[in-house]
């Protein structure tokens, strides 16, 4: 009996190697666990019905194009659409043996914070299905979570891998910016997106990092990265642990989130860390609205390629301009407007200098105010997210509400650098994530330190309701 | 900062979306809310500060221009909405007169 709940791919990886179990028997179990599971939790948007591979499954978030297989990126404007090539993260996956067990959903567009953006519905939170998996990739969070997949690939624009991770209890991996390749992803904020692991643990998360990091000649964004090594150690000497100020006593973060930080800073002491304060303050204070200036100038013009002329919705009409124009409005839903709305905005003349001109100049200082902290540490950390999982439907009608939950994700984002969630507690039964932060492709002094924690918090990632 | 109708008629018609007028009102509504919120970037005074295209320090990435296999015209055509031979097929973008 293979507990999928349970198991972790590394532990798969070792059943099929010893031949265990063999890879259509996991294949089925994990088949089993989302015809039992998914009608309620709705992860998947596309399930694949034959294993495309011998090796352990994965779940790949909808924006990621996959040859053969619908790719919707969550909108109605590309309900139906088939890539005829392969991500090259697809690829690498498909070289290693993994076996695509679906397409999960994810906010339209990877614009959202709750999946609750999705065109094709929200998907629900393993530990409570009131509350949301966090987004825009909350159905891989919570598909990895809720045992309806081993590991799952998400994307992260300013906090769409971590910020599910942690509401979910899982661990989440936004890699440096150029580290994995964009090839094939849908676009939404070139010059931010990357894509990256949803896993149960930290060494799943570095395994499934080793297997799609590295340059791509397809994305000549992508850069070299330093060989993946596996963490071991369960201790922090002599690895200095920066904590933000401004982040730790940022508005808005609930209680209970505040309680599992500070335990989790009391274990990193114990486990031999040099904990000390530094600030960021002008990254906390402007991050956010910097973020939706860049993101939504960049998306306003990524998705001008949706005109109902050679992919996606056709919506007909007498004219070419009235048909993009009916295409569009009918094509995308309200958030995607409202950032191409927005872009549209921030790049018209007259606004450019005063918008996104300044927006990528305080880009530049929360760059440089992150640089000095690494000056003086190897790994910032704060909470992933200001509160746990919140209840669908509380924050729809608001969007700067909605925008809030990426208040400490966005920072680290603008400045390209990697960051890694690690649940480190419940707060009234709901998981809290711990955030990592690292220089530029210090992956493995995050999977380190990120394992280390993880050793010592002994956070059970298996929601309480399905024990 | 307040939009007006008007903006939100003309961003709309920049950004080639037909909004319905239950949509430029609510519209007009949360993007001024928006705006509000992210024109704090004004705040500061950065006009010796360099702006950030881009996250890494990029070089130029250099490749050898050799042929690769590029799609067929049926992967290129598979997902078409209308198709005429090797076309895309469009309505005319002219002015369309009555018949």
């Amino acid at each position: 009996m293979i507990d999928t709940l349970r198991l972790t791919a590394e532990r798969a990886i070792g059943l099929l190697e010893r031949k265990e179990v063999s890879a259509r028997e996991l294949w089925d179990a994990y088949r089993a666990a989302i015809a039992e599971r998914d009608d309620e939790l709705h992860c998947y948007l596309t399930l694949v019905d034959e294993p495309n591979g011998e090796g352990v499954p994965i779940a790949l978030k909808d924006v990621i194009g996959t040859k053969g297989i619908e790719t919707t990126a969550g909108s109605k404007i590309l309900k139906g659409f088939v890539p005829v090539y392969d991500s090259t993260v697809a690829q690498r996956c498909k070289d290693a043996g993994l076996a695509t067990l679906g397409k999960t959903n994810t906010d339209e567009f990877a614009m959202g914070s709750s999946t609750e953006n999705s065109a094709f519905g929200p998907s629900r939170n393993p530990w409570d299905p009131s509350r949301v998996p966090g987004g825009s990739g909350g159905g891989s969070a919570a598909a990895v979570a809720g045992g309806l997949a081993p590991w799952a690939l998400g994307s992260d624009t300013g906090g769409s891998i971590k910020q599910p991770a942690a509401l979910c209890g899982i661990v989440g991996l936004r890699p440096t910016y150029g580290a994995v390749s964009r090839y094939g992803i849908v676009a939404f904020a070139s010059s931010l997106d990357q894509v990256g692991p949803t896993t149960k643990t930290v060494r799943d998360c570095a395994l499934l990092y080793r297997i799609i990091a590295g340059r791509d000649p397809n994305d000549s964004t992508t850069a070299d990265v330093p060989e993946v090594e596996l963490p071991e150690r369960e201790d922090l000497k002599g690895v200095r642990v920066g904590v933000p100020r401004q982040m730790v006593e940022a508005e808005g973060i609930e209680p209970g989130v505040r309680d599992a930080f500070e335990h989790t800073l009391e274990l990193a002491r114990e486990l031999g860390a040099e904990v000390g304060d530094c600030e960021l303050p002008l990254s906390v204070e402007y991050g956010l609205p910097c973020y939706y200036l860049v993101a939504p100038a960049e998306a306003s013009s990524n998705l001008s390629r949706y005109d109902g002329v050679r992919y996606g919705l056709r919506v007909p009409d007498a004219g070419y301009h009235e048909m993009v124009m009916r295409t569009r409005d009918e094509g995308f839903g309200d958030e995607p407007k409202r950032r191409i709305m927005l872009g549209t905005y921030a790049l018209s003349a007259g606004y450019y200098e005063a918008y996104y001109g300044q927006a990528q100049k305080v880009r530049t200082v929360i760059r440089q105010e992150h640089g000095d902290a690494f000056e003086r540490f190897d790994v910032l950390v704060s909470p992933t997210s200001p509160t746990v999982a919140f209840e669908l439907g509380a924050k729809t009608q608001d969007p700067l509400a909605m925008y809030a939950n990426d208040l400490l994700t966005i920072p680290s984002c603008m400045a390209g650098l990697p960051g890694l969630n690690v649940p480190c507690g419940l707060s009234d039964g709901l998981p809290v994530g711990l955030q990592l932060i690292g220089p530029q492709f210090a992956e493995n002094a995050l999977f380190a330190a990120g394992h280390a924690l993880e050793k010592a918090i002994g956070f059970d990632y298996v929601p309480e309701r399905l024990r | 900062m307040a939009i007006t109708k008007e903006q939100v008629l003309h961003v709309a018609q920049l950004a080639h979306l037909d909004l319905t007028d239950e949509e430029v009102d609510r519209f007009r509504e949360q993007l001024s809310a928006i705006l509000d919120a992210v024109s704090k970037v004004s705040e500061l005074d950065l006009s010796d500060v360099p702006p950030t295209s881009h996250p890494l320090e990029l070089v130029n990435v250099w490749r050898d221009d050799e042929p690769r296999p590029s799609l067929s015209l049926h992967e290129v055509f598979a997902n078409a909405p209308e198709r005429d031979g090797d076309f895309f097929r469009v309505p005319p973008t002219g002015e369309v007169r009555e018949a």
